[in-house]
């Protein structure tokens, strides 16, 4: 192998060659034009609004787009951005007022007819949109969306423009927070040029953020620069960000070390015990509006009986969630002790200790537990994930080790993989498992609503284990109909404690969000949603 | 020889539909893809039936199959689930696999057959024994621990080289991933060159060759070398298709945007065309380099001869 890793040598010296004369034009650090650069996956979905659902792709429209609410990047707390005011009497009908001297980046004027198109488009079955559901509280909506056949209207009759900067909502029912939902990126508004030449537009998206797209290559990067004429108070304070591709967070990580990339928004599990050593301050490891449970198939009789209850607390805890969250994932996660996350903070519901001793590891009390509700359902559980992504085996394989351990049976449980994600979801989706299954749940915005609802409510879009409680659903149609929000906190608790007293999932850990960078850098902070604040970066 | 290519190429037609067909299956055994694309939480019924009658996900498996093949003969690939036409995501992909893969097969060729032809004519010398316990290591040692090694030493530690891999991929930032991706092959190249050159040093012609008292280098590179190398074309052609399918792990390490990757997310995402499209092309590049190869055994031994 002489030759080879003589030829080595010579690969190295061209590109080190080359690698400087690269370098010799740099050289603009230390000002507010500076660009940086960032890693990215590329999104999974075409880059609509209304048809981004994951991380990626969200980062992007959270930086072109700003909507009638933002959400607060360290609070979460949504305040008006575009709105003037949103009002209501009765948590139905809202009168909307856009702010005035708002523009496109193409100089196009933000009126109310440029939300009300884009809400519309947003929810018409024709358009595919996968978050169409989020329109669905307006009336109108079940025309437009049919749960079959084809739509029978246009648009939803439930918004009205009344004039250049106002236009009028009607829910289909109460929800007075309502008005809270609208930072979320599918709320935000379109300029015409979405729907003049919608190919052009998805080419190189056009929004009213602080940054404009400069140029999107698909599949490897987006570079976005500074917008100059951006009206709102929160501009960029840096020139520029460009998204580049990783097919590995590994390498992105690599590239950080070797000085190619300024900020990497995922450290990767393997790199958790360096990246002290690595970084120093340069690391971030901060709670994300994140939360992993295990769910449980509640249409399956064997977990559906009169001692099914205990079964489930007995198995909660058998979990030693404390050392599973300090070995496996060197503490960037964190215990759970309720069914929400602590970015919400005390007055938006997150109840640190809610679900008390249930979710406290004591081996005997869980045994005894499991031993007074029947037993495990045929005599082994089997906890299915999806083995493709996300180091899921790790952590599975972890918990049933505890639950062994605590029950002292080496085939109380297994994990049991499944090959994609895809395959995953759609056998948890049709109700086609007999066991627990892995659930996590990424809030779309900071409210406790958004943690209960979806996934607890009979018949949500997310319940896939079916689960199913009248004081639990009175409680939080109760908490949707109330004006004041403290109130409706109170009640959406309140529901949570039915969540607990019935163990209808186990919550398992509040996931953090993280972020590594260059010393180029400063003054760099995830959002509760763990995208990096990218417009307060400064660079230099 | 004209008859024989014909025959060639007719007979790649039912193994390209078999192929494909097989492809195609399994990627449909894998169950519903609808089900991924909208993350933790399920599409709503609605949309996602929009969304399989769109990717014609809705009739069965057969006529999906019909429908696609006959697309593509008119050279449509399909759309993959973001929105990207197949043959986009072809015309970005497979340039820069193609650059890595010449990068690799130049690796292969120079290094392993010189150093086959070396140790073959110094059977049992100390470099014979070196280079076969060198490549002993190659062998053993997994791609992927020879590419995070080397981009740890050159790039971060030493910082000759960049990490990653630009977008654009031009031919001096494949060098390195080149050879990483070249290491096994390039051993095995340098075993079959060294054990062929070995076993045809003792034969009839050579000695001849020596006899009529040819220069060294002519009997080498005219006699010896040109019958040796059947063997080893034979590997290097069959190598071609492996290197541009099975390149994941090396793409993956230094971040190359070629076919590699994209079937990687492909089959992660359970995206049917642009898995089954990268395939077919993939197969017909196999076929071809097969074609190839057997085509260059009449060049390099005129006694194979086809009527």
């Amino acid at each position: 192998m002489r030759g080879a890793t003589h030829a080595g040598w010579v690969a190295c010296a061209v590109a080190v060659a080359l690698a400087a004369t690269g370098c010799g034009g740099g050289g603009d650090a230390g000002d507010s034009g500076a660009v940086l650069s960032s890693s990215w996956t590329d999104p999974q979905n075409p880059l609509e609004p209304a048809n981004t659902n994951e991380v990626q792709g969200g980062k992007v429209l959270d930086m072109i787009f700003r909507g009638l609410k933002r959400y607060d990047a360290k609070t979460g707390v949504a305040e008006d951005m575009l709105a003037e005011k949103i009002e209501t009497s009765d948590s139905r009908n809202y009168t909307v007022t856009v702010k005035d001297g708002w523009t496109f980046s193409n100089g196009e004027k933000v009126t109310a007819r440029s939300f009300v198109d884009a809400w519309n488009y947003g929810a018409s079955l024709r358009n595919n949109q996968k978050n169409a559901y989020f329109f669905s509280y307006i009336e109108g909506y079940d025309k437009v969306h049919p749960e079959k056949g084809e739509q029978s209207a246009e648009t939803m009759s439930g918004l009205k423009v009344v004039d250049d900067r106002t236009f009028t909502v009607r829910l289909s029912q109460k929800f007075s927070s309502f008005p809270d939902t609208l930072g979320y990126n599918a709320f935000v508004p379109l300029p015409r040029a979405f729907f003049d030449d919608h190919a052009a537009w998805l080419a190189k998206p056009v929004g009213n953020g602080p940054y404009a797209v400069e140029s999107y290559t698909k599949g490897s990067e987006m570079r976005l620069t500074k917008w100059d004429a951006y009206p709102g108070s929160d501009a960029a304070r840096n020139g520029g960000v460009t998204l580049k591709v990783y097919t590995d967070n590994n390498t992105a990580y690599t590239d950080l070390m070797a000085g190619n990339l300024d900020l990497v928004d995922d450290v990767p599990a393997q790199q958790l015990k360096n990246v002290r050593s690595d970084l120093g301050d340069r690391y971030l490891n901060t709670p994300a509006g994140i939360i992993q449970t295990l769910a449980f198939p509640h249409y399956d009789k064997a977990w559906n009986k009169p001692g099914s209850v205990k079964v489930r607390k007995g198995l909660s805890r058998a979990i030693n969630r404390r050392q599973i969250t300090d070995t496996i994932f060197q503490k960037t996660r964190t215990p759970a002790t309720d069914w929400t996350s602590p970015v919400l903070g005390e007055d938006g519901g997150y109840q640190e200790g809610l679900c008390g001793q249930w979710c406290e590891y004591d081996a005997a009390a869980a045994k005894k537990l499991i031993e007074e509700g029947g037993g495990l359902p045929g005599g082994q559980v089997k906890i299915t994930y999806n083995a493709d992504t996300g180091s899921h085996k790790l952590w599975v394989d972890a918990v049933c080790n505890s639950i062994n351990n605590a029950l002292g049976n080496d085939r109380a449980c297994v994990g049991n993989p499944i090959g994609t994600f895809a395959d995953f979801r759609s056998k948890s989706t049709t109700q086609k498992l007999s066991g627990p299954f892995r659930a996590g749940w990424q809030m779309d915005y900071p409210l406790t609503q958004n943690f209960l609802q979806p996934l607890y409510y009979t018949g949500a879009s997310s319940n896939d284990g079916k689960w199913s409680n009248e004081e639990f659903d009175r409680l939080v149609d109760q908490a949707n109909a109330e004006t004041d929000v403290a109130k409706a906190v109170e009640t959406f608790q309140k529901a949570e404690e039915v969540v607990r007293d019935n163990m209808a999932a186990i919550p398992l850990w509040y996931q953090n969000g993280s972020a590594g960078w260059s010393e180029r850098l400063s003054n760099v902070a995830l959002n509760p949603f763990s995208v990096p604040v990218y417009h307060e970066i400064k660079v230099g | 020889m004209g008859r024989y290519v014909v025959r060639r190429l007719l007979q790649m037609v039912p193994v390209f539909i078999g192929s494909t067909l097989l492809i195609f299956l399994m990627v449909n055994v894998m169950g519903d893809p609808v089900a991924g694309l909208c993350g933790d939480r399920q599409c709503d019924p609605a949309t996602a039936a929009q969304l399989r009658k769109e990717f014609g996900l809705d009739q069965p498996v057969w006529q999906q199959y019909l429908t696609y093949m006959g697309n593509v003969f008119t050279g449509d690939f399909g759309t993959a689930f973001n929105g990207q036409e197949v043959t986009e995501l072809m015309s970005t992909a497979f340039p820069v696999t193609i650059r890595l893969t010449v990068v690799a097969i130049l690796f292969e060729v120079v290094i392993g057959i010189t150093l086959g032809v070396v140790t073959g004519l110094r059977r049992g010398r100390p470099v014979d024994t070196g280079v076969l316990l060198l490549t002993l290591v190659v062998i053993s040692v997994p791609t992927f621990v020879t590419g995070l090694l080397l981009q740890l030493l050159l790039g971060v530690e030493w910082g000759w080289i960049r990490p990653s891999v630009s977008p654009a991929a031009p031919f001096d930032e494949l060098i390195l991933p080149g050879l990483v991706l070249a290491s096994v092959s390039l051993a095995y190249v340098t075993r079959l060159t060294r054990t062929s050159i070995a076993e045809n040093r003792r034969s009839d012609y050579v000695r001849t060759a020596i006899a009529k008292g040819l220069p060294r280098h002519r009997v080498v590179t005219r006699h010896l070398l040109r019958n040796s190398l059947i063997p080893v074309v034979t590997f290097i052609g069959a190598d071609i298709g492996f290197l541009m399918g099975g390149a994941i792990v090396t793409e993956r390490i230094f971040n190359i945007h070629g076919v590699g990757y994209q079937l990687y997310q492909g089959i992660l995402r359970q995206n049917t065309q642009t898995v089954v499209g990268f395939v077919t092309v993939l197969v017909l590049v196999f076929l071809v380099c097969n074609l190839v190869v057997d085509l260059l055994y009449a060049v390099l031994d005129p006694r194979i001869r086809y009527a």
